[in-house]
């Protein structure tokens, strides 16, 4: 069942520079209890894209539709949005020091929430409920934690609680924005089990925003690829790794060392991503993408179906069979090894 | 032919392998509140007793997560602290006491590279005049000198020299931190320390100053200590690794053999919770996950600082602080301090500390609960009755 539809969404924003246009054209669903994993490099789009379906991006210019349960969360009221954000939609973000208010018992926090959006339960009900969710998300002794202050908790004990928060009210959909960046690798294991653990628990889908193609592989069930505003490609995780389709894709994989390989010499994608402020026609990642023909430059390639799996999509006009493509690819790669090879007579 | 109207140092030494820095039992303490009479001071035990040796052209890797002491370490090298104890030697002369007067000169030996490349970078000057500070500085180039061998350098990291007039501001991220490591080539540096030189750029991004660094090590004959939290990164570029927990060193080891046959437990729970981005192998490998958080360098735990959340923890961990070498017939070179060092193949899940409630974290994970536990609390904490609004 499709829980969240985001139709040919644009969002810009009115700079002193000039409009920055950050997403631009991006349509993805989400079925109930699924998790759909996001990545992309700074300034893709990836994180505006899922603040504008929450109401949290003031001050832009918005266009499409977005879905959630039957309602266009585009056009709802402010007074709509407050009853769904929290509410349907839990979201947690980065930072969960700066997420949380320094001044207020980490308790005290959720028990707010809690009764913002359900009036009928008494102070004494939505403590206890907190204490539960503490422990839940795995905070040692969260009978006496509740009433620490958020200095009090350590960095990935901040973000338990954050999760705690974002699903004391049993949302249907789990917004996580680079939920692990500011943690440690034996943290983030810590802080991604829970989040497994209470989908498990809850049922939710949950949409991972991450840079990380390593989270990625870890946990997501469909796996959406930004570049430059836009939606490169759409596939399931496996599919992402081992038969990908855009060129993107390929560059962000081969960017990685590999894991317990040969020391090979990384390959990174030449060049810089493009500005957003006048971004030019044509695929955005046509300037640093080894394939490029002329086409690439004038039209934008359309989100298409790719290579054999359903549902795997790709925004490229290379062929999208895979043979003639992996052609192309042999072709490229041959003429790029005669060129690292050695000095060039051409 | 180099000579000294050159930015860049000339080839490799022929003698490569050879000790450049010595490190000895070094220690770092910073004091914790205000000093009150006739009460005693806590510390911050940020380093100690951190021991190790680094070769000519080698790039040794520090890893570690945050608060484990490795950046402390870094500036301690560089002597941008002054040390509390231990013995540093650098291309054979003793810098540990030295005064920061007498370190000047050698500042041009040693240089660093650090994470942030906006806040290194003076927002309101120039690039060119950043780079050439080391000129200015040492006063051994001016003018139309300092610009000629500051745009050779710009040439040499990947940027484009006529942008010697730019800000900062004006350059992405990866060229700031090309900016960075140009200023830090300036001298023929006889190491570099990189404190987490790629960890606020993007995949793409990291890949390319991943590449100019080997590059520049293999032209100059650098040598490097990198310093980083990504484990992946910290493998492909390291020759050996050294892994800190809490101020000391719980490991060290060639590269390759530290990520196969890890020996400290610690190693080996912190390799599993690395993200590997092959969807096949994250599914078939088990995944140790320590359970709480760093104890406080305050106050560090006793023996072995690992044994609160150590797997194999029995009671010699808590009584007695293992000492840093090699373990179940290893060579020389792979060093580890553990009193239950593990077998090459071992499983740590299926490990239980043997040690007092007490010594251990072992407060509830809650994800680590039983799962027929689980279904009651999620009836307690509301199902989905009562909540439709």
């Amino acid at each position: 069942m499709t829980l969240l539809e985001v139709e040919d969404l644009h969002v810009s924003f009115n700079t002193a520079d000039g409009i920055v246009q950050a997403v631009r054209g991006v349509s993805y669903q989400i079925d109930a209890g699924q998790t759909l994993g996001i990545v992309g490099e700074s300034g893709s789009g990836k994180s505006v894209s899922t603040q504008t379906i929450t109401g949290l991006t003031r001050g832009a210019k918005i266009s499409g539709r977005a879905l959630f349960e039957g309602q266009d969360l585009l056009t709802a009221s402010p007074d709509q949005m407050r009853g769904i954000r929290g509410a349907k939609i839990g979201m947690i973000f980065q930072d969960p020091l700066s997420s949380l208010h320094p001044y207020y018992r980490v308790g005290w926090q959720i028990i707010e929430m809690i009764r913002l959006h359900d009036h009928e339960m008494s102070k004494v009900q939505a403590k206890q409920r907190a204490v539960e969710l503490l422990g839940l998300v795995g905070i040692p002794q969260p009978e006496r934690r509740v009433d620490d202050y958020p200095h009090q908790f350590s960095g990935g004990m901040r973000q338990r609680a954050m999760i705690a928060m974002a699903m004391a009210l049993n949302p249907a959909l789990l917004i996580a924005d680079e939920p692990t960046t500011a943690l440690d690798v034996t943290v983030q294991a810590q802080v991604l089990r829970v989040i497994r653990r209470m989908q498990e628990l809850f049922g939710t889908a949950v949409i991972l925003i991450t840079h990380d193609l390593g989270v990625i592989a870890e946990v997501a069930d469909e796996v959406l690829v930004m570049y430059g505003g836009k939606v490169m490609e759409r596939a399931n995780r496996r599919t992402l790794f081992f038969a990908s389709h855009h060129p993107y894709t390929e560059g962000l994989l081969q960017s990685m060392p590999a894991y317990g390989g040969e020391r090979e010499r990384l390959r990174p994608i030449a060049g810089q991503p493009p500005s957003l402020l006048a971004p030019p026609p044509g695929c955005p990642f046509a300037p640093r993408c080894v394939y490029v023909m002329d086409r690439c430059r004038q039209e934008d390639p359309p989100l298409d179906p790719a290579g054999e799996e359903p549902g795997h999509l790709s925004a490229c006009w290379l062929p999208h069979n895979a043979a003639d493509r992996d052609a192309i690819r042999r072709r490229v790669a041959h003429v790029e090894l005669a060129r690292s090879a050695g000095p060039t007579e051409a | 032919m180099t000579s000294e109207t050159s930015a860049l140092p000339g080839t490799a030494p022929a003698e490569a392998g050879d000790v450049l820095l010595q490190v000895d039992n070094l220690v770092k303490y910073f004091p914790v509140g205000t000093s009150r009479p006739f009460q005693k001071r806590d510390y911050v035990h940020a380093v100690d007793g951190v021991s190790l040796t680094v070769r000519r052209g080698q790039t040794f890797g520090v890893v570690g997560e945050t608060g484990c002491g490795k950046s402390t370490l870094a500036r301690c090298i560089a002597r941008l602290y002054d040390i509390t104890s231990g013995r540093i030697t650098f291309d054979g002369r003793d810098i540990s006491q030295i005064s920061q007067r007498r370190m000047r000169p050698l500042r041009r030996e040693i240089q660093m590279i650090f994470q942030d490349p906006i806040g290194s970078l003076n927002p309101r000057r120039r690039v060119g005049s950043i780079i050439g500070d080391p000129y200015a500085i040492h006063d051994l180039a001016s003018g139309a000198e300092r610009k000629r061998l500051v745009q050779e350098l710009m040439e040499r990291v990947g940027l484009n020299p006529e942008h010697y007039n730019r800000f900062p501001a004006e350059f992405s991220g990866g060229q700031r931190q090309r900016i960075g490591v140009a200023r830090a080539l300036a001298f023929q540096p006889k190491l570099i320390i990189c404190d987490e030189p790629v960890s606020a750029l993007d995949v793409s991004i990291q890949a390319q100053v991943i590449n100019l660094l080997a590059d520049l090590q293999a032209e100059f004959g650098l040598t490097y200590i990198f310093i980083a939290h990504d484990l992946s990164v910290v493998r492909y570029v390291s020759t050996s690794v050294a892994v800190m927990y809490l101020g000391k060193i719980t490991e060290i080891a060639p590269a390759d053999e530290l990520f196969t046959r890890p020996r400290h437990p610690y190693t080996g729970a912190l390799l599993s919770a690395v993200p590997i981005p092959d969807p096949d192998l994250s599914d078939r490998r088990e995944q140790i996950i320590l359970v709480g958080d760093v104890p406080s360098p305050i106050a560090p735990p006793s023996g072995c600082r690992f044994h609160p959340r150590c797997p194999k923890a029995v009671p010699v961990c808590v009584a007695e602080d293992p000492p840093l070498e090699p373990r179940l017939g290893d060579g020389p070179e792979h060093l580890a301090a553990c009193h239950r060092p593990m077998e090459a193949g071992e499983n740590l899940a299926e490990f239980r500390p043997a040690i007092d409630e007490a010594e251990r974290i072992v407060e509830a994970d809650g994800s680590l609960l039983p799962d027929e536990a689980l279904p009651g609390v999620t009836g307690a904490v509301g199902g989905q009755e009562g909540r439709t609004s």
